[in-house]
């Protein structure tokens, strides 16, 4: 009430005033509403539209044509040879990458963080892969896995001879793990190295009075005062592998050959969807299985890292 | 020196224990840099080998290591580089990401400051609920949207157009969460005073408060436009005709089509990199400490 009184009052002072005052009482709505309402079509809608999919099955060629099949597109996607090779690629790849991603990332952190020369140089050498495109990069590397590639060069040098790579079931997934490694490490170094900051070298200077060697100090300070950044760096890693595709989509030009050697996860939900007639229901119904999935790992490891902690 | 180490460490042996751990610190510094130096050659050499094959003629990089293994090309050449524009529409792709990644990075930064700024600053009904709301939209992975969006913008009308590849992407859980962290952190006394002053919401905002937000705005301009530059799997899902490809999208087919045409290959890929690079250059700060500061709130 004193309120409104207030604003009349300054209407009789200056009309343009109570305008700024009465935009001022709905500004937090008018400041959110068009992001709010963007954000409500594209992307809360189909999250949601995502999940209603994976109960129909869907005409392809007239997406509009639904028929209601209940929990048929989870049985088929469960009991479908093809999901169980991606999903079998797909955390193979990421258990790998993931961990030595991890273990490198940390490492090189811990090198840039000794007071050496060139600390900017390293910290820019190594982040520059992760800002580049990753069908680039996939090209550069086909260029470089190449039969009579760089790789094969390097190792002919010391008599090694070296396998056809991406034409090799055996090679082809390693090849892309490879990559990866090699593109998102120096992100991950950049996470560490930030952290490494805020460990209060008080702590070293102790640890050294005490007689305690590089190494104990890494094991026990640096280690366990990381643990959180491990935890996000984990976390990233997994979330990013478990959606690997675009790596393998442009190393094995499409197919997820050879042998389905490099058929991930998202590019059986992609095939499904797009290359397959009336299965994109199933694709949706996959899509939910690997939602759980990532969200079910995070979880776990999580918990993990929390009793880790606690101890 | 000596005398210092002996009372500061106060030990039967100062001189042993001083000297050796000077050993090793030497020792860790030197392992630190052969690794480092190790490591940013494994990261380099792709590159510049790249680079090198970009410059070669079809001959030459055909003859592959007989002739040895050449980082400098014999004869140089740009036919790798004005090829690349005749034989595939790469300019005409070239534009379109251009407009892809600058459209959708105005829109997002005006979007993101905005909504941004409210969550963090202005109290209104129901605002914590919805921010966390948009926070927790952030834990779904991007596959769930595939087929949805694809549906979706084929009902509006949006497949094969670039404008498909933009609205969708307009506003971003991660653009709203960056700017409503920074807001938050920002010292709250230039702002109140320009209130006590008179200046209402929209102007405190524009005149006050988004110049504050520099660095966030730089921070968010890198990912969205690097973001959108680099997308591979919507250009792929939602773009049909040639003409209107995206780089990466124009690259993969490419890669299909001149299978062993490495120069060629080689050379677009260079000139992807070249924007990217070159904001790289001029904004590294942002990026590194875009990096850590997004990884220090999450």
């Amino acid at each position: 009430m004193a309120r409104s009184v207030g604003q009349t009052q300054v209407k009789i002072a200056s009309g343009s005033l109570t305008r700024e005052k009465l935009l001022d009482k709905w500004a937090g709505w008018l400041f959110v509403l068009p992001a709010l309402l963007f954000f409500s079509v594209f992307t809360v809608y189909p999250m949601v539209y995502g999940l209603f999919l994976s109960l129909f099955k869907i005409n392809s060629f007239n997406i509009d044509d639904r028929t209601w099949v209940g929990l048929d597109n989870f049985t088929k996607v469960v009991g479908d040879a093809d999901f169980h090779k991606a999903l079998l690629n797909t955390a193979v790849f990421s258990f790998f990458v993931v961990t030595l991603q991890t273990i490198l990332a940390l490492l090189l952190a811990v090198a840039v963080n000794q007071k050496i020369r060139g600390r900017t140089f390293f910290r820019t050498a190594f982040f520059f892969p992760s800002i580049s495109s990753s069908v680039v990069i996939s090209i550069i590397f086909l260029w470089v896995f190449n039969q009579n590639g760089l790789l094969n060069y390097a190792l002919s040098t010391v008599g090694v001879k070296g396998p056809t790579w991406v034409d090799d079931p055996h090679t082809a997934l390693p090849a892309i793990m490879g990559l990866n490694i090699w593109t998102t490490s120096g992100t991950m170094m950049i996470l560490f190295l930030a952290a490494l900051g805020d460990i209060p070298a008080h702590l070293y200077e102790a640890a050294a009075v005490d007689g305690a060697n590089p190494v104990q100090r890494f094991f026990r300070i640096t280690l366990p005062l990381l643990t959180p950044t491990t935890f996000f760096v984990v976390t990233l890693g997994l979330i990013g592998t478990f959606q690997v595709f675009d790596q393998a989509f442009v190393i094995s030009n499409g197919s997820g050959g050879p042998e389905k050697s490099t058929l991930t996860a998202v590019f059986y939900i992609y095939q499904q969807a797009f290359k397959e007639t009336n299965r994109m229901g199933v694709a949706s119904a996959g899509a939910v299985i690997l939602l759980v999935i990532i969200m079910a790992v995070t979880l776990i490891q999580r918990l993990l890292f929390r009793t880790e902690t606690e101890q | 020196m000596a005398v210092s180490n002996k009372l500061s460490l106060g030990t039967n042996h100062p001189n042993t224990v001083s000297e050796t751990s000077e050993l090793t610190k030497n020792l860790v510094k030197g392992l630190a840099y052969f690794f480092l130096i190790a490591f940013a050659l494994i990261e380099f050499l792709p590159f510049l080998w790249s680079i090198s094959t970009s410059f070669k003629s079809e001959s030459e990089i055909n003859a592959g290591f007989v002739r040895g293994f050449n980082w400098i090309p014999q004869q140089s050449t740009l036919v790798n580089y004005t090829d690349i524009f005749t034989k595939v529409e790469f300019g005409r792709w070239f534009v379109n990401s251009l407009i892809v990644g600058v459209v959708t990075t105005l829109f997002t930064l005006a979007f993101s400051s905005t909504s941004g700024y409210a969550f963090a600053r202005i109290p209104f009904p129901g605002r914590n609920f919805i921010f966390w709301c948009i926070v927790a939209t952030m834990a779904v992975p991007a596959i769930i949207y595939l087929v949805p969006i694809y549906i979706l913008l084929k009902n509006l009308n949006l497949l094969d157009s670039l404008p498909g590849l933009i609205i969708p992407f307009m506003v971003t859980n991660f653009g709203i969460f960056l700017m409503r962290q920074f807001f938050t952190s920002v010292p709250l006394e230039l702002e109140e005073a320009a209130r006590v002053d008179g200046a209402g919401r929209f102007r405190t905002f524009a005149q006050v408060v988004l110049p504050l937000a520099r660095p966030a705005l730089a921070a968010l301009t890198i990912f969205t436009f690097m973001g959108r530059w680099n997308d591979f799997l919507m250009p792929l899902i939602i773009i049909n005709s040639p003409e209107n490809y995206t780089l990466p999208l124009g690259m993969s087919t490419f890669r299909g089509l001149y299978k062993t045409d490495w120069g060629l290959l080689m050379g677009g890929s260079m000139l992807v990199m070249i924007p990217i690079v070159i904001m790289f250059v001029l904004f590294q700060r942002f990026f590194i400490e875009g990096v850590s500061y997004t990884g220090l709130k999450g």
